[in-house]
């Protein structure tokens, strides 16, 4: 994952000095491999470029263009397995992982040379948890609910959180994946975006239980369900012990 | 047999004092867990009262109706003797004449009494909550024209913030917040993919939208922004509420195009202000929230 970091810094850095644009991302400055690129393009050649172009600019209605999606971007859809797609048009969802580490190392390389933002750099540590707390309720649980479940955006799931790494979280917001409305810095600063990964990381992913229970973490409906399960069965317990004749007074005992 | 009476009328009262005590915490502030436990606790009290009469105080010896004997065996002469006669021969007395067998009938009646009038009250005082009519507050909102927008930490929303995918959830300034018709949800569309209803024009600024968050079916926050990353092969952008997933198009005013609601979310026309804030360039374009009476069908 440090490697990886390093290339797409590279790649950024590389990118930055060459057009000048992506002053902000300042990565320290080092010589790209280029013979990481080099296997990354003939793994991308292989395959992806029969959606994604032998360009990587992109084919029409089948995938969109690589240039300027960044190492941010590959290092997402390849590590969660969302990329490469059964067919185009499918909605990506997590899986294995189609290539091996060093593979995606190659390719997140590779797409990263073509310009674009780098992995971003999360540290889930120096996030604060009421802050984290605050975002995702205001920008996340809408779709991911806030225990970090998932569910349903019509046309498309969105995901459940529990495998998500701090730096997954923090390229999904950044990148918005496929129905996922995108954040960049205006909105959740990367301070900000600090603190919605401490909540991934702690309130999704290591929720305390205080109830004991969790009872799927699905909410106050499923938890009064279970309430009304048990009460009726406590209460059908009762009527059968009152309705019960008492011993010896029953017309069996009639002497 | 007086004991029982007694434990009975016990029973009745405390279910009354625990009825009053569900009318006087609902008067002192209405806290949740003590209305629960003194209304559980009514019931309780009056349940264990009915059960102890239904076991204990009527009579519920089951009499056999008398009949010719057969000729019983010399050797076996029945039971004529011992504390099971007396209890068979106290018995026939209740069946003969039940009222004698309950004593302080009218204590009884009376704790009954006082047990279901305070349940009464218990629960017909919370009809008080019901409130005020609710006249024209469906029909009024705080939007005004120049109003400008804030997010929820006050701080005035500008196009930048909102990004090319993004969204924000934006009040208009020195409004309480937790109006049903403050929050809008602000979205960037592309402009060239706008069709907004005729009338509309010059409502969405360098594509802009701004829609009222409340759901038109039942009130939920509509939370759920779909921004497709790659447009040809996803579903249009779209507003989903995750109650019910009422599905609103915003390039076209925020018509339906899936589930329950049953007319478009009130759209909110807005400019672009001369520091870059946005700003409210009218009132939103309908009543907000969920349909009532006289509300449904208009947008």
């Amino acid at each position: 994952m440090i490697r990886a970091v390093s290339f797409a810094a590279i790649a950024a850095a590389a990118l930055a000095f060459a057009t000048g644009s992506f002053g902000q991302d300042s990565a320290t400055p080092a010589e790209p491999d280029a013979a990481k690129i080099a296997e990354g393009r003939q793994l991308y050649v292989e395959g992806c470029s029969s959606c994604h172009g032998m360009d990587a600019r992109g084919v029409d209605e089948q995938g969109t263009s690589l240039v300027g999606v960044g190492a941010a971007s590959a290092d997402f859809y390849l590590r969660t397995g969302r990329m490469p797609l059964a067919e185009p048009g499918r909605e990506p969802q997590r899986a294995q992982p189609a290539y091996p580490e060093d593979q995606i190392e190659a390719l997140v390389a590779y797409v990263g040379s073509l310009g674009g933002p780098p992995i971003p750099t999360v540290d889930p540590n120096a996030g604060s948890i009421s802050r984290g707390t605050e975002l995702f309720v205001s920008d996340c649980a809408g779709c991911h609910s806030i225990t970090g479940e998932g569910g349903v955006v019509v046309g498309g799931f969105a995901p459940e959180l529990h495998q998500a790494t701090p730096t997954q979280v923090a390229e999904a917001v950044r990148i918005g994946p496929y129905l996922m409305p995108s954040f960049d810095r205006n909105q959740i600063s990367d301070a900000d975006l600090n603190s919605v990964a401490r909540y991934v990381d702690e309130a999704v992913q290591d929720p305390d239980d205080r109830g004991g229970w969790g009872i799927g973490h699905l909410g106050p409906v499923p938890e009064g369900l279970v309430a009304w399960v048990l009460a009726t069965a406590a209460l059908l317990l009762v009527a059968r012990l009152i309705g019960e004749r008492s011993e010896g007074r029953g017309p069996e005992e009639k002497p | 047999m007086k004991r029982i009476e007694l434990a009975i009328a016990a029973l009745l009262g405390c279910s009354a004092i625990a009825s009053i005590a569900f009318v006087v915490i609902y008067v002192g502030g209405a806290d949740t867990q003590g209305l629960g436990i003194s209304l559980g606790a009514a019931l309780a009290f009056l349940a264990a009262a009915v059960l102890l009469a239904s076991r204990r105080l009527f009579p519920d010896t089951p009499v056999a109706e008398e009949r010719p004997e057969f000729a019983r065996p010399p050797e076996d002469p029945g039971v004529t003797a011992g504390p099971a006669a007396e209890r068979a021969e106290e018995l026939a007395g209740e069946i003969e004449s039940p009222a004698e067998a309950i004593t302080r009938r009218r204590l009884l009646i009376a704790a009954g009494g006082a047990a279901g009038t305070a349940l009464g009250a218990a629960l017909v005082v919370p009809v008080a909550s019901l409130g005020p009519a609710v006249a024209d507050r469906l029909h009024r909102s705080p939007w005004r024209a120049g109003l400008r927008l804030v997010d929820e930490r006050d701080a005035a929303v500008t196009p930048a913030m909102i990004g090319a995918r993004g969204f924000v959830t934006a009040f208009p300034e020195g409004v309480d917040k937790r109006e049903l018709a403050a929050p809008v949800i602000v979205m960037h569309l592309d402009p060239s993919s706008l069709n907004l209803p005729p009338g509309r024009e010059g409502w969405a600024p360098e594509g802009l939208v701004a829609y009222s968050k409340i759901c038109t079916h039942a009130g939920c926050a509509v939370s759920i922004p779909r921004s497709p990353l790659y447009p040809p092969r996803a579903p249009r952008p779209a507003l989903v509420c995750p109650c019910h997933y009422s599905t609103f198009d915003p390039a076209k005013g925020a018509d339906v195009i899936f589930g329950p609601a049953g007319r478009a979310l009130p759209q909110l026309p807005i400019s672009i202000g001369s520091d870059g804030a946005l700003i409210a360039a009218g009132e939103l374009s309908g009543d907000v929230g969920p349909s009532w009476r006289g509300t449904r069908g208009g947008t």
